[in-house]
């Protein structure tokens, strides 16, 4: 694949200088939340610390792998309620399958290397179904993806209740040696290759690829061309339905990634009443990156600066000691003030 | 008339007008002058700055210098509310009515009677029930959910919250545009109605049969200034066009001898779900074949049933004198069938997407390999269509929202250029568009017909439906008239005339 040349003008609805100045401002909004956070909490154990920063990058790689598919599914023009739901579940088929076996022989001694393979492909599987039905559900019954998703939310929490038997799930002590456990492993970050958390390089690599896929494949402009315009779609023969489900497969898929990466932030154990509302923070990851929920505007670069920010605000409000209700005020006036200053730098120019 | 009678007779003067936006200079300096009692036609292209000029004497926007005065006052409207009640409204195209609201509620809306804070619903009702029977509405209950009436009558209930003010100046801006004939006729009426009462009436429109026929003096704005003005009836059509485009547009409709060869697309006794009842035609190569009749005849319905926007209950269709299935428009662009919309704001392109990406979005394939699309070649393949039609714009990348509804609609065709299609459905290919695209786009089905032996371009077959009469008389070889979804058979244009046309889609011409 080629790069496009910088004399081109780029065809995505934002032309290049404007696409810089964007950019250009989310890096500066990043740059000010980090630097207020590093000058306010200095020293060993404040937010610059290598414990902190390792644990940011923890944060950051679960945020950022279900903003990418949520990224995706804005700029076709829908949404995706279930995410929170679909990493848990996806967490908890992690756990499960880890932890299948009898008590005294599970399986994943025996079979070190496969078991934990297999444990991902039930993750990814799973949460690419809920995604299926999410889709077909939206294009067969007609109804918007809210309400869809506001219910496969509810149902993929209750699945992973009904899987997890309501409990935590604790598979073998042993798993936490294996690679699975270890891919947001700290011990081995900054100064070492590779430098950072296994997962964190998963994280780059996949909103690479997704961005190249946005941009230079054909169900990439038609996922555009469907957010920005079902109808204008349809009449040009865009396969909608097709790519409608499609879309919230890929959805579910990082979903499933995530939910894969927050068993090991977790510590290797699954949770069934963990990250509920996450959601909220994907899709104000993908907001503050510039995503439209009217659809067919959104970048991957953009989400990904946003997924700093928000991990970077819930991080700094907790070493600063704000309490919970600070930290969820400043959150929320954050959202608002990015997405404000967005639509006034686009309502000025036309 | 002496200068002092000209000043009594005076109820809106504008000198001097102008505003920017940013870099933009939208109004130059525009001078205007309204008499009570008489329908002033301002007329220009889309860009021209009549819809600045309307936002300004509505106050909606402020200007930058210039003066108005309005009954011999100084006028300076702080926003549209305190301009309605010095007596200035608007009629915008797209009409602002709260659609779950009722017809009485939306007359008096901003300027609700009230008991303390109770609305007084039997004084609401009152007043409409007044402003109703004044814009000939008298068979409409106040109390009508508005989103439930016609377009036609949604206007009227526009208007009557006008008249429900004592409006001095009314300002239509291209009030017929979704009307259909017999409804514009009702409109005028009123118009006249009003005028006789002594209200002064802006009528802003691209029609110039109508200005003809409703209007008493014409203004005409180019490039955000007023270029010419004049009474209607004493300057020819044609002067008043090349004053709108600065230059003389030398024939508006095209019509090269041109050769129908083989049949392309036939169809024979067509059904969709409600509309059309039937519909059958056969367009060869070469031929530009025009479907007239009323708007909701089932003539759009006609084309989306064929192109497999809307179900197919029954019928044949045969393209390249193959028979064929109800399809889907994914099939029907691989036949080489293309449409545009009648609805280019929210079917036709996607608004905020660019035009090289609206351009290519039928025809993805060939701009990379496999299933890879390359920027840089979507940008070229748009290139030389933006630069023939031409399209005006910066560049392929500019988004659509920011052209002219013109170029917006040239983009729209050139979709179906740079997908190559054999057969080009049109519905509406003209509608709200300025007369210069319009010359453009009636060059281009001209050309289009004729294909071109000299660089192989076999000719293509056009299908226009179109409520625009002089339009199909036009460009037309052969005009077919739908009429409560049935639709006639397609006749040379030379059998027909405007009457004629008419009578057929009223359904009248059976009755004799």
């Amino acid at each position: 694949m080629s790069q496009p040349t910088a004399s081109a003008p780029l065809v995505s609805g934002i032309k290049n200088s404007s696409r810089v100045v964007a950019v250009l401002g989310r890096l500066a909004a990043l740059a000010a939340v980090y630097a207020f956070f590093a000058f306010l909490t200095p020293g060993s154990k404040g937010f610059m610390s290598d414990a902190n920063t390792q644990l940011m990058l923890q944060d950051i790689a679960v945020v950022a792998m279900a903003a990418i598919g949520m990224t995706i599914i804005i700029i076709a023009g829908g949404i995706d309620l279930s995410a929170g739901s679909s990493i848990a579940l996806a967490m908890i088929t992690t756990a499960y399958v880890l932890n299948l076996g009898p008590a005294d022989a599970k399986l994943v001694l025996a079979h070190p290397t496969l078991l934990p393979l297999l444990a991902v492909g039930a993750a990814i599987a799973v949460s690419v179904l809920i995604g299926f039905i999410n889709g077909a559900l939206v294009t067969w019954l007609r109804i918007v993806p809210f309400i869809i998703t506001l219910g496969t939310m509810q149902m993929a929490r209750g699945l992973a209740k009904l899987v997890a038997n309501e409990q935590n799930i604790y598979p073998p002590e042993a798993v936490q040696d294996l690679w699975i456990a270890r891919l947001l492993d700290p011990s081995k970050t900054v100064l070492t290759w590779p430098f950072l958390p296994v997962a964190v390089w998963l994280v780059i690599g996949a909103a690479i690829l997704t961005a190249l896929f946005l941009r230079y494949t054909r169900l990439g402009r038609h996922i555009f061309a469907l957010g920005s315009n079902e109808k204008t779609a349809v009449l040009c023969g865009v396969p909608v339905n097709r790519t409608k489900i499609l879309v919230y497969m890929i959805g579910g898929l990082f979903s499933g990634l995530a939910g894969v990466l927050f068993f090991a932030r977790l510590g290797s154990i699954g949770q069934p009443t963990e990250a509920i509302g996450y959601e909220l923070f994907v899709i104000a990851a993908a907001v503050i990156g510039g995503a439209s929920l009217l659809g067919g505007r959104g970048t991957i670069l953009g989400t990904m600066i946003g997924a700093l920010i928000i991990t970077i605000l819930r991080n700094g409000g907790v070493k600063m000691g704000w309490p919970q209700y600070t930290q969820e005020i400043v959150m929320g006036a954050v959202i608002i003030i990015a997405v404000a200053i967005d639509n006034l730098r686009t309502a000025r120019k036309s | 008339m002496s200068d002092t009678q000209l000043k009594s007779a005076t109820i809106l003067t504008v000198r001097g007008l102008t505003k920017s936006f940013g870099a933009t200079q939208a109004l130059k300096g525009v001078d205007l002058t309204l008499a009570p009692g008489e329908v002033l036609a301002l007329i220009g292209e889309n860009g021209a700055g009549k819809s600045t000029l309307m936002k300004v004497l509505s106050g909606a926007h402020s200007a930058d210098s210039g003066e108005m005065t309005l009954d011999g006052a100084p006028y300076r409207p702080s926003g549209p509310l305190h301009a309605r009640g010095l007596g200035v409204c608007m009629i915008y195209q797209e009409l602002a009515l709260a659609t779950h609201l009722s017809a009485m509620e939306n007359i008096l809306l901003g300027i609700e009677p009230t008991w303390g804070p109770f609305m007084n619903w039997r004084e609401t009702r009152a007043v409409a029930r007044r402003a109703l029977d004044e814009v000939g509405l008298s068979g409409l209950d106040p109390a009508a959910i508005v989103g439930a009436l016609s377009i036609a009558e949604q206007q009227l209930v526009e208007i009557a919250r006008a008249v429900a003010v004592g409006c001095k100046v009314l300002v239509l801006d291209e009030p017929t545009s979704s009307l259909t004939q017999k409804d514009v006729q009702a409109l005028f009426a009123l118009v006249r109605r009003l005028r006789a009462k002594g209200v002064a009436i802006v009528y802003i429109s691209h029609a110039l049969e109508e200005i003809e026929a409703l209007c008493d003096r014409f203004t005409v704005m180019r490039d955000g200034e007023t270029v010419g003005q004049g009474k209607v009836g004493d300057v020819a059509v044609s002067r008043i066009i090349a004053m709108m485009v600065g230059r003389e547009v030398a024939d508006l409709y095209p019509r090269s001898p041109r050769l129908a060869s083989d049949p392309i697309l036939e169809i024979r006794a067509l059904a969709g779900q409600k509309f059309p009842k039937s519909a059958g035609f056969v367009l060869r190569r070469g031929e530009v074949i025009g479907i007239a009749g009323l708007i909701g005849s089932g003539r759009t319905e006609t084309l989306r049933a064929l192109f497999g926007l809307d179900p197919v209950s029954s019928g044949e269709i045969r393209i390249h004198g193959k028979p064929t299935k109800p399809a889907g428009p994914g099939v029907r662009w691989a036949q080489g069938l293309g449409l545009v919309s009648e609805d280019r704001k929210t079917e036709g392109l996607a608004q905020n997407l660019s035009i090289a990406e609206n351009l290519t979005l039928s025809k993805l394939e060939g701009l990379g390999p496999w299933r890879f699309v390359r920027p840089s070649l979507q940008n070229a393949a748009a290139e030389p269509w933006i630069k023939a039609f031409p399209i005006k714009c910066q560049d392929g990348g500019q988004p659509v929202e920011a052209l002219s509804g013109g170029n917006q609609q040239k983009v729209a065709i050139a979709r179906l250029l740079h997908h190559d299609c054999d057969v080009l459905l049109l519905d509406e290919p003209t509608r709200g568009i300025d007369v210069g695209s319009k010359a453009q786009i009636y060059a281009w089905i001209d050309k289009l017909a004729l294909g071109d032996p000299s660089t192989g371009k076999a000719p293509k077959a056009v299908l226009v439906v179109s409520s625009y009469l002089p339009e199909l008389l036009g460009i037309c070889d052969r005009i077919a008239v739908m009429s409560r979804g049935v639709l006639g058979e397609a006749k040379p244009v030379a059998s027909w005339t405007e009457h004629s046309l008419m009578l057929a889609a009223t359904g009248q011409d059976q009755r004799v």
